[in-house]
């Protein structure tokens, strides 16, 4: 399986997810600039976290307009798998592969720090590592990573199981103290109704090394690794 | 023939959308002492200056512009004032 990882000016978390996926689980890995077009040798997209293009005007604006981003969507659309970490999430939405819109955290602060999530679904490919309910902890680094959508948009999400991750107590409890950002629903990471677009305000790659002191995020790369593995 | 115009456009949140930071500035206001600032809502204000061949074709190409990039239509209204300023 080979990973590409889009870099955008201002990307910062490319190297590290490159350092799992390479690194930890010995897979070719692509880094991929993004003025570049023809991405057709890769089988998973990365869009990492970061600052693209320096957050102007909103974040992830600017960088829908990068040539790779007409590559990605069709990458996307024909069923090809695609992960938004942070910044990629907020990409994601804006180029309209994920619905909604990640704005201003809540209390106005750049938040860093570890999270509780529950895992709400194992039925997807980026997911099925995992158990059924888990919490799993992963860091979070964001100034806007509360997530919006209109109430038709929320109701279609949780209608389908489209929810991912959820932020949660370490002991699942879903509420407002245990929602860092504001998202509605405690929304953590969505994925498209086909299941191949993953979008997440966590960092699974900064979680990845034991050594870093948590691996709860591994299993999202092996359980993407596990699917597209058996698929060929 | 094309003419010059200048357009000044205004990205406001839409009224669904919580904003923080309005908030954070009204309580700013309170603290100045204007007790009476019931809501303050902050959003972005952009100028440019382009080339069309008449209004309408001017109006098209903000609209466009707003449309695709400088406002999120999931979060975001806009709207716009047109000055020729080709004399």
């Amino acid at each position: 399986m080979k990973f590409g990882i889009i870099v955008f000016p201002g990307s910062n978390c490319d190297r590290d997810v490159a350092a799992v996926t390479r690194g930890i689980l010995g897979q070719p890995t692509r880094m991929v600039w993004h003025q570049e077009t023809e991405i057709k040798d890769i089988d998973i997209i990365v869009i990492p976290g970061g600052f693209s293009y320096g957050d102007y005007l909103r974040c992830g604006a600017i960088a829908r307009f990068s040539p790779v981003i007409k590559s990605t969507i069709e990458h996307a659309k024909s069923g090809k798998y695609v992960l938004g970490i942070c910044n990629g999430f907020q990409i994601l939405t804006e180029i309209g592969l994920l619905p909604g819109a990640l704005i201003r955290n809540q209390n106005l602060h750049f938040i860093c720090d570890r999270v509780s999530l529950k895992i709400e679904t194992t039925d997807l490919a980026w997911t099925g590592d995992y158990s059924k309910s888990q919490i799993i902890t992963l860091p979070i680094a964001h100034g806007e990573g509360r997530y919006y959508a209109d109430l038709d948009t929320i109701k279609e999400l949780e209608d389908n199981q489209r929810v991912v991750f959820r932020y949660a107590s370490e002991e699942g409890e879903i509420a407002n103290i245990h929602n860092p950002n504001g998202s509605l629903n405690n929304i953590a990471g969505i994925t498209n109704q086909r299941g191949n677009i993953l979008g997440m305000m966590p960092h699974p790659e900064r979680a990845s090394d034991t050594l870093l002191g948590e691996s709860d995020g591994l299993k999202l790369f092996e359980s993407i690794l596990s699917v597209t593995s058996s698929n060929c | 023939m094309s003419n010059k115009y200048h357009s000044r456009i205004y990205i406001t949140l839409r009224s669904s959308v919580l904003d923080p930071a309005g908030v954070a500035v009204q309580s700013g206001l309170k603290q100045l002492g204007y007790q009476e600032v019931e809501e303050v809502r902050i959003g972005k204000y952009v100028e440019m200056t382009f080339n069309a061949t008449d209004e309408a074709k001017a109006k098209e190409k903000v609209d466009f512009i707003c449309d695709r990039l400088l406002a999120n239509p999931v979060i975001e209204n806009y709207s716009f004032e047109l000055t020729n300023i080709s004399n």
